[in-house]
């Protein structure tokens, strides 16, 4: 039977065969991923399971990447949690010091996760491993702690819609333009219980981290996984990345899909969510004009050194208004590294911009970046629900890098290319 | 086999429905389940005999991904739930507490509120006694009735560990 690129990597990792949507696969895991937000309860699930050790200790990763550089006491307790069990159970992926970054960006760039990966986490934006094409889902606490103890778990076989991304980008509109295009267009429950898959001349031309931008956020359609065909890119990133023995995976040619979704980019402006739903999608010239207090540049989604180019080269020579405070947030140590070397982060500093730690920070409204009442932000993340960032009367615009680090220069949303 | 009363509610109940945040303060199965379903209709509860069956439609359990709302419904003494669809992580949530699910589309318009019905969740047959009409859904598949079985993920693993052992 030929298969769609959900049911082909799931396939490879069960011993039951798929014959189609609907139908429920026990698979073994390549990894179980687990915050300082989750993991405490995951631990909970998993001491009542009796579990005397978790199933591979090279196969677990917890990230201590919401809260920290830890906000309060109580969340200081919640990472001292996961920091005991790491320890107890010979943990080797725990992060929390100097080597923590956003979870999502932080697990591709250490080589963790890869092309054909089958990969659950106790956090819903852990499809953004879609963009390597692996078969990577959120899940609830006990659901981790049983793969954190048997390295497997059950999974129904999603029916699949394919995306076929089409046309050329114009400058200043990217990955995440499209896929908030996309999101626009199906809804927020549009892809519900579904798998996205990525395909079409403009997907083959995206780079690697910009397909984890546009899997990434296929939970905000409601989707189970959005993947992206692994080719030459992907083995190349994966190999740069450390890892080996990674292989080419593309769906077959008659694989059946529900249906097919075109996005075309020709003529595309830069694509604006605005409250309160990631589907409330304008372009950029039907918001321009609205004051901003905030820019937020960073997150799972565009925290990436690709993004903080963009995000640099408007910046650059300019300064942010003197009404804007604009976060610059690298997403893992790593990236904010290299943008020191190349130069980015002297940039950000020279435009008067905030430059912070490696941290989810104010994308959760945890920390360093909180909105009061009547505030509103643009950010570069991927949730602009009511309150995400702070009060509940606040507002949060979601955009690409470009029109976040345009909206800072100017004080107000506007079309990057009128900077 | 299940055998208990049908309760309707309609398409798109969020779990703040089944189980409003402000009940969260316990994981306790009697106390959730004596305010399930209070975000939809306030005392909703007292209409619900234990081993009575929720007939939902689209979407059901959709929104945040709390344990606790298949927890009130066991709670409540529902054991079965059948919708025309479920969210992805309810969907979970629940088998993994024990409760059991059926998916059954457009063929959920067949049940009204009040029907009798006896559901084989072996066989995935659902008998409307008061219509005298039969649904035939997808049978859990082996491995999930396993963890139905045991009651619940939880036990589930501990078994398996066990064999391991
Ligand atoms: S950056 Fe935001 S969306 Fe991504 S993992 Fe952190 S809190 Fe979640």
């Amino acid at each position: 039977m030929p298969a769609t690129l959900a049911e082909k990597i799931l396939q490879q990792h069960s011993d039951e065969q798929i014959t189609g949507p609907g139908q429920i696969v026990r698979c073994r895991l390549s990894l179980v991923l687990a915050n300082d937000i989750t993991a405490p309860l995951a631990i909970k699930s998993f001491e009542k399971m009796g579990a005397a050790a978790v199933f591979d200790k090279d196969k677990i990763a917890i990230v201590a990447d919401h809260f920290t550089p830890n906000k309060d006491i109580a969340s200081a307790e919640q990472v001292k949690v996961c920091r005991e069990f790491a320890k107890k159970m010979g943990i080797t992926h725990y992060f929390e010091g100097g080597n923590v970054g956003v979870e999502h960006a932080l697990l591709p760039e250490l080589g963790l996760v890869g092309p054909g990966d089958v990969i659950i986490g106790a956090d819903s934006h852990t499809c953004t491993y879609g963009g390597l094409g692996a078969f990577a889902t959120g899940m609830g606490s006990t659901d981790i702690a049983a793969g954190m103890a048997l390295g497997e778990t059950w999974f129904k076989v999603p029916p699949t819609i394919q995306v076929i991304l089409t046309g050329t980008l114009r400058q200043w509109v990217g990955a995440k333009d499209l896929m908030l295009a996309l999101i626009g267009t199906i809804g927020v429950s549009g892809a519900l219980y579904k798998a996205l898959e990525f395909t079409g001349d403009l997907a083959t031309a995206l780079s690697v981290e910009g397909r984890m931008t546009m899997s990434n956020m296929a939970i905000e359609a409601g989707g189970k996984v959005g993947l992206f065909p692994a080719d030459a890119k992907t083995l190349a990133y994966a190999a740069a990345h450390g890892r080996t023995g990674d292989v080419a995976l593309a769906a077959d040619p008659k694989a059946v899909y529900e249906r097919t979704v075109t996005i075309n980019a020709d003529g595309m402006e830069p694509q604006i969510a605005c409250p309160h739903l990631p589907d409330n999608v304008k372009p950029v010239s039907a918001v321009a004009g609205l004051p901003i207090d905030q820019a937020v540049i960073g997150s799972c989604t565009n925290g990436r050194i690709e993004d903080l180019r963009e995000a640099a080269a408007i910046l650059k020579g300019k300064k942010v208004a003197d009404s804007v405070r604009c976060i610059v947030l690298p997403a893992t140590p790593n990236i904010w590294r290299q943008a020191l070397a190349e130069g980015l982060i002297e940039t950000f500093m020279a435009a008067n911009c905030i430059v912070g730690p490696a941290t989810c920070g104010p994308c959760l409204g945890g920390h360093m970046g909180i909105l009061a009442g009547g505030e509103r932000a643009i950010a570069t993340t991927n949730r602009n629900f009511k309150g995400r960032m702070g009060s509940l009367e606040s507002e949060v615009y979601l955009s690409g890098p470009a029109a976040a680090a345009a909206a800072a220069i100017a004080g107000e949303i506007i079309d990057p290319a009128k900077v | 086999m299940y055998h208990g009363t049908a309760h309707t509610v309609g398409a798109h109940i969020d779990t703040d429905a089944i189980i409003p945040a402000r009940f969260l303060v316990t994981t306790d199965p009697d106390e959730l389940g004596a305010n399930c379903m209070e975000g939809l209709e306030a005392g909703w509860i007292k209409k619900v005999k234990k081993g009575d069956i929720m007939v939902a439609g689209e979407n059901f359990g959709c929104g945040s991904s709390r344990e606790h709302a298949p927890v009130a419904l066991l709670g409540a003494g529902i054991p079965v739930v059948i919708a025309h669809s479920y969210a992805r992580i309810f969907y979970r949530n629940g088998f993994n507490m024990g409760l059991v699910l059926l998916e059954i589309g457009d063929d959920v318009s067949k049940i009204h509120d009040g029907d009798e019905l006896k559901v084989d969740a072996d066989t995935g047959v659902i008998q409307n006694v008061t219509t005298g009409t039969t649904i035939q859904c997808k049978p859990v598949p082996p491995f999930m009735q396993g963890i139905l079985d045991k009651g619940g993920l939880i036990p589930y693993v501990q078994d398996r560990l066990a064999e391991r052992a």
